[in-house]
């Protein structure tokens, strides 16, 4: 098998280009919802007051009486669901990740998973790329709530389409599932022929240096990742992961059998996500080296989308490091302690964060201290 | 440090007077913060600026320069998405330099999308997923009331859309079993949540009914009214056998006129141009309905 991007991938043609297509994964559940509607009039979709936020309202549109407004009240939300489950409805909750499955676990635990109840838990607003909102809206420890659940499938699609391959594909199957996307517009490079099957990971570029193993948005991070590490003479492996539980740990073990090493990417925190489930998967089958990309141990804060990615070690920069890292350690080489994609990460944080502010205060206006003209000038029309 | 004086302090016209025009200037500078953010929640601060005025400026034992004072009142706002008026008026109570409010939801900024009280600790504490205020608020109360004999009062501000995570009742329970007499819990009943308005999307009607019947001392108020606010904290202050709730009565967007009693203003800024240029002029106007000496 030739390096590069697998042809059978159907992947878009303009996949580092600048004209690539930018869609939020939200958008993918909302359309996925209306077209599961349209298959199964057993499909029922409930949120908790943020349904515009979710696209849950295109279902609305489409479907009013199968639409059930809950209010501001995840705990309910979740065991009404199980109820109009047992009573033969396929039932969506959404919400923003943070609040379902995070404010609700108990509720989907006892009332979902134990009950084995098919219901759907949609997780909105996953990730640090929510942006400005801050930390209290950017879900990073959703995948290890849904994980520890016996019952629950848990999934975390690439891109707006998959997110929609995936919404369709839950609907057709019994049991509890957990779906999780984000908030900001991201690159829609999988097209409606891209092979979707739940539980199966898509190799989405051979290599034979390092394995990726990705999740989420940031698939299309370890894609450029890869055509950086290309340069460098280092061919990487990249799958998409979406199936976090069940792991499609067969994939995952063949490729590391030729690679050799891995790095995990998933904007989630590094522990109890993506990169636990292959360090489990590893270490029963397979223990070779490791790098984990997330979000280390900490929580999110406000700051624009695209920036704080970079500035959590999340985008391809940051992959490329680990991938090299990995690779050293499979040669024996000596590599630091902290990881240098780590420490970069932090150097780089601090140094966009005193860009950042002494530039808002640079342009503070007089009434608050600056120099600036008033407040008035400070919201005309930016030239 | 300030003299700990509990006892209420007379709002003479003068200074009412003073807080009003106070409150119309906080609503300018959430206007002007919103617009150079570029992303947060319009509706909720501009409505509730007038209690956050009397709450910094007359109501609250505080002090700004000592922000973490034993003896300070606790105030809790549980619908954190509202923080830009909390902001916006500890920026002229002078617990952060006005020039901060530039970097509201900006990378590295104290002024947090919603309110972070590791990043800082004047806002007491961390919110944004509706619902944490009472419990934490009845917790404190407790510790004052029981724990620590302190006289340090509690204030608790949540939007009526919250009201419909159940999480608020179990606290509302637990303080009227402990006649948290020193906890005051405000609600913002603006009517509207993020999907529209709360009648539709929620009935909470009949709200006084259902605190009474939680045993709680109920008083409703217009809550633009500063005077009709502050009177209401000096009863509950009175009030020795229940924890007091004030249920006032804003409007979203108070003062900026195509805001108000808009949901889709519940969770977006204007715009830079245009459209905050109209809202600062509504608020400069009688589009505001007041006088203004700035124009």
């Amino acid at each position: 098998m030739p390096f590069g991007i697998n042809p059978k991938a159907k992947l878009v043609k303009n996949l580092f280009a600048a004209d690539i297509e930018l869609k939020p994964t939200r958008d993918g559940y909302g359309l996925g919802l209306v077209d599961a509607g349209k298959k199964d009039a057993k499909v029922v979709v409930l949120c908790a007051d943020l349904s515009e936020s979710t696209r849950s309202h295109w279902f609305k549109k489409e479907f009013p009486a199968r639409f059930v407004q809950i209010g501001v009240s995840e705990q309910s939300m979740a065991a009404i669901a199980s109820g109009l489950a047992l009573a033969g409805k396929v039932p969506f909750i959404s919400s923003y990740a943070g609040f379902s499955p995070g404010r609700n676990w108990e509720q989907i635990r006892t009332t979902i998973t134990l009950n084995d109840a098919n219901v759907k838990v949609a997780g909105a607003h996953a990730g640090v790329s929510v942006g400005p909102d801050g930390a209290t809206h950017q879900m990073t420890e959703d995948l290890a709530l849904m994980r520890t659940l016996p019952n629950m499938v848990v999934l975390a699609p690439c891109d707006m389409q998959e997110t929609k391959k995936a919404t369709v594909a839950v609907a057709g199957v019994y049991g509890p599932h957990y779906l999780r996307f984000g908030r900001e517009k991201s690159p829609v490079f999988t097209t409606p022929a891209t092979p979707f099957k739940i539980g199966r990971a898509e190799i989405f570029r051979f290599g034979r240096d390092v394995t990726i193993v990705a999740c989420g948005i940031l698939v299309h991070e370890a894609l450029k990742a890869a055509e950086e590490l290309r340069k460098k003479g280092i061919e990487a492996e990249v799958i998409d992961s979406h199936t976090i539980k069940p792991l499609d740990a067969k994939t995952i073990l063949a490729s590391i059998a030729k690679t050799g090493c891995v790095v995990t990417v998933e904007e989630h925190q590094v522990d109890g996500g993506l990169g636990a489930a292959v360090a489990e998967a590893l270490g029963a089958a397979r223990p070779v080296p490791l790098e984990r990309i997330g979000v280390q141990n900490r929580y999110g804060e406000s700051g624009e989308p695209i920036m704080l990615l970079e500035a959590f070690g999340l985008t391809s920069p940051y992959i490329a490091m680990a991938a090299r890292r990995a690779t050293a350690r499979k040669a024996g080489k000596k590599v630091s302690e902290v990881p240098d994609y780590m420490a970069a990460a932090e150097r780089r944080a601090v140094e966009l964060k005193k860009q950042v502010i002494s530039e808002a205060l640079s342009r503070a206006p007089r009434e608050w201290g600056g120099k600036k003209g008033n407040i008035k000038d400070l919201i005309k029309k930016s030239k | 440090m300030p003299q700990v004086t509990r006892q209420p302090e007379h709002l003479h016209d003068k200074k009412l007077k003073q807080l009003e025009e106070r409150a119309m200037k906080i609503r300018e500078d959430i206007i002007a913060m919103l617009t150079e953010a570029g992303s947060g929640h319009s509706a909720g601060p501009l409505g509730m600026a007038d209690i956050f005025t009397a709450l910094y400026f007359h109501v609250l034992v505080h002090d700004p320069k000592k922000p973490d004072w034993p003896e300070r009142d606790i105030l809790l706002l549980s619908n954190g998405h509202i923080c830009p008026v909390r902001y916006v008026a500890m920026a002229h109570a002078g617990y952060i330099p006005k020039r901060e409010l530039m970097t509201l939801r900006k990378f590295g900024s104290r002024l947090q999308g919603h309110p972070e009280r590791v990043r800082w600790p004047a806002l007491e504490s961390t919110s944004g997923p509706l619902g944490s205020g009472l419990p934490i608020g009845a917790g404190m109360a407790y510790a004052y009331k029981y724990l620590d004999n302190k006289p340090n009062r509690v204030f608790v501000i949540s939007s009526d859309g919250e009201l419909e995570a159940g999480v608020n009742w179990e606290a509302a329970l637990f303080a009227a079993r402990n006649r948290l007499h020193n906890l005051t819990w405000i609600i913002d009943r603006n009517n509207i949540q993020i999907d529209g308005y709360t009648e539709d999307i929620m009935p909470l009607e009949s709200l006084t009914e259902k605190f009474m019947a939680f045993n709680f001392h109920v008083l409703e108020i217009d809550g633009h009214n500063i005077r009709e606010f502050v009177d209401a904290v000096e009863e509950a202050r009175a009030v020795w056998e229940k924890p007091t709730v004030i249920i006032a009565h804003t409007i979203p967007g108070r003062g900026v006129d195509f805001m108000e009693f808009e949901p889709y203003w519940h969770g977006v800024p204007p715009k830079r141009g245009e459209e905050a240029e109209k809202s600062l002029a509504a608020l400069r106007t009688l589009g505001g309905r007041i006088v203004s000496e700035h124009e």
